[in-house]
């Protein structure tokens, strides 16, 4: 026998192993051979719960497309039609769709883990880089998948969206015309849609395979951000991971499913379950929450702020600048690993960062109100001041940070900062 | 392993071989081969036949009032057509001399100066303007006023205020007698 098949106590399970060694292999992910630092905290449930989501909304989404039809005469009554008449059809419908909701919350606060104990750093940062591209392929599936119920909401939208690509230089217009299949948003762009909302799912459940596969490289990260060193760091992920994620999972779907049952339609817009009218804008577009501080970036850019300088005005307008700015807000996390120069990884340990953190959770909160209101009066001043401390906090702060924070001594290493945890508490 | 074998049969090291001429050349064909297959993939994506079909529209203006607007529909966009009152058409032409972000005579916009026809889309991102009916906002300048971020349009069509870059289109038409128009 080969030297990597493992002896199990079921013939059956050995017969497999020997031919497809599926069983260690999940043992040396998730199992008992996977070691992992003994003292991850409650941030680290985040990922697992992101994963328990995706394959929920998999799951829904392919029983709702059963019975979804694609045509726009007939995809919002055949969403109705799944509320009343389909046996069920209420629950999946709102599973999923609150499901998109709690996915971005957990994509979020998993994100945030990401920044607040440095996890992006060397050796990660391809890691990082796959979390971003998962997240941006999840706002093209949310943002298709809002388009396909053919409410008010879904068409505005679509269109306010789709339109942002014809700033695109020369080839703006017919770039748009291709997104949309003809010369406004219309059939086939739904149908488009839903071939790709069917699709991008798939896509991430592969890139959260080679995310995955990076983790497991270089193992997780850990709240004091120094590496495994031995034996006394780790503990193996079975059972001692896999109960605290089922322990989360438990208090997690209380709260998914406590807004599925009792305010399913609490994230949503009374404006989508109107049907799409081409003809009649709602007298507001709101996206869905989880986009509102990248709506709030892209309306931050003031008109004459290009005009003032004299020079930009050739080349782009405000709405070309706003939507460069929302791209860049997000492609600017991508370059997190670099743009971070400090040494030290865990916001523990970095006192300054540990604030300035802090301020930029409340920045995009402050990001996510304003992108909810009217660009208008002290909103558009509030919204523009949060769209530059956003960058400010990205592009100049990390940066010069690193460079001159004066750091707390980190412990020796995991197990240390584990048995002297009475002593770290007071610090 | 390619240099490998090059190396060995085909000439002196470090110099360009024959296999380098196949291993490029095949390469270069198949990247053009791949580029072949994509297009219909892409091009897929673009207007079908029918969708281009449907690309004009014919409109009777005769039952529109002076000062009175209509909304039809052209390639699944609203299109504005507005009978203008001896007023506005008076005011916008005095306004070409106005400073605007997308200076534009109120001459070149129409046809004949009654009838102004465009493209009812704000240039901003893409909303409905108000001001087809009589009881809608119709905005500081007396046009249109976009309810989704505040853009002013005035009497011909053209953006004076607010985030909109540009004045709102004119679809290309034609007038088949005084009072038939076919869009696009
Ligand atoms: C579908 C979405 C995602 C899934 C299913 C997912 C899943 C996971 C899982 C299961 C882990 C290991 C457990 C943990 O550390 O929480 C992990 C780690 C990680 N993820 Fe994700 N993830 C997703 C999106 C993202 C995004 C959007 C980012 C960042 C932009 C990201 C960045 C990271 C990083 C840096 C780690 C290693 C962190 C550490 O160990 O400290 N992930 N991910
Ligand atoms: S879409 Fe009209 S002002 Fe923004």
């Amino acid at each position: 026998m080969s030297e990597n098949t493992r002896k199990f106590k079921n013939p059956v399970i050995n017969w497999i192993e020997y031919r497809l060694p599926i069983f260690s292999f999940i043992d040396d992910s998730v199992g008992s051979n996977y070691p992992s630092p003994r003292n991850l905290n409650y941030w680290w449930n985040f990922g697992s719960l992101a994963g328990v989501t995706l394959v929920v909304m998999i799951a829904t989404g392919i029983f709702l497309a059963m019975n979804y039809t694609p045509h726009v005469d007939m995809a919002f009554d055949s969403v109705e039609r799944i509320m009343r008449d389909v046996n069920y059809g209420w629950l999946m419908r709102y599973v999923h769709m609150n499901g998109g909701t709690m996915f971005f919350i957990a994509v979020y606060i998993h994100i945030f883990r990401g920044m607040y104990y440095g996890s992006y750093k060397e050796p990660r940062e391809l890691l990082w880089i796959i979390g971003i591209v998962i997240f941006l392929a999840m706002m093209a599936t949310a943002f298709v998948g809002y388009v396909l119920p053919w409410g008010q909401m879904s068409f505005w939208g679509a269109t306010v969206i789709t339109n942002l690509f014809s700033v695109i230089p020369f080839f703006g217009d017919s770039i748009v015309q291709w997104l949309w299949g003809g010369f406004s948003v219309d059939n086939p762009t739904l149908n488009r849609f839903f071939s790709f909302h069917f699709l991008l799912p798939f896509v991430i459940f592969a890139l959260v395979f080679l995310h995955l596969w990076a983790l497991h490289e270089h193992k997780s990260n850990n709240p004091t951000g120094v590496e495994i060193k031995g034996d006394a760091d780790v503990i193996p992920f079975h059972p001692y991971y896999t109960a605290k994620d089922a322990f989360g999972l438990g208090v997690f779907l209380i709260f998914f499913l406590g807004f599925t049952f009792f305010a399913p339609n609490f994230f949503g817009e009374p404006e989508n379950y109107i049907r799409a009218n081409p003809l009649v804008t709602p007298a507001e577009i709101v996206p869905e929450w989880y986009f509102l501080p990248y709506y709030a970036i892209l309306r931050a850019v003031p008109d004459n702020f290009i005009d003032a300088w004299g020079i930009l005005p050739v080349i782009i307008t405000a709405k070309e600048a706003g939507v460069i700015l929302m791209f860049a807000s997000i492609i600017a996390l991508a370059f997190l690993p670099w743009l971070d120069s400090s040494k030290v990884r865990s916001a523990k340990y970095r006192p300054i960062y540990k604030q300035l953190f802090w301020v930029f959770v409340a920045d995009t909160f402050v990001l996510g109100y304003i992108g909810a209101h009217p660009a208008e009066g002290h909103f558009l001043l509030i919204g523009r001041i949060a769209t530059a401390y956003y960058f400010f906090h990205l592009l100049i702060l990390l940066p010069l940070l690193g460079r001159f924070e004066k750091t707390r001594p980190l412990p020796e290493s995991i197990s240390a900062s584990v048995t002297n945890a009475s002593s770290e508490e007071g610090q | 392993m390619a240099e490998t074998a090059s190396d060995t049969h085909d000439g002196p090291e470090g110099e360009e071989t024959r296999r380098d001429f196949l291993l490029i050349s095949t390469i270069a064909v198949g990247a053009a081969g791949a580029a072949v297959a994509a297009w219909p993939f892409i091009h897929m994506m673009n207007p079908s036949r029918d969708v281009l079909a449907l690309a004009s529209t014919e409109v009777d203006l005769e039952p529109i009032e002076e000062g009175q607007s209509i909304t039809i529909v052209w390639r699944g966009k609203p299109v504005f057509i507005r009978k203008r009152t001896a007023k506005e058409i008076e005011i916008a032409k005095a306004d070409d001399a106005a400073t605007m972000k997308d200076p534009e005579a109120d001459g070149t916009r129409v046809k004949k100066p009654e009838w102004l026809v465009m493209i009812g889309i704000c240039t901003h991102l893409g909303c409905i303007p108000l001001g087809q009916k009589g009881s809608d906002p119709k905005g500081e300048f007396g046009g249109w006023f976009c309810p989704c971020h505040g853009s002013h349009y005035d009497t011909s069509g053209r953006i004076r205020k607010g985030p909109a870059p540009k004045n709102l289109p004119i679809p290309p038409y034609t007038f088949l007698d005084d009072t038939n128009i076919r869009i696009g």
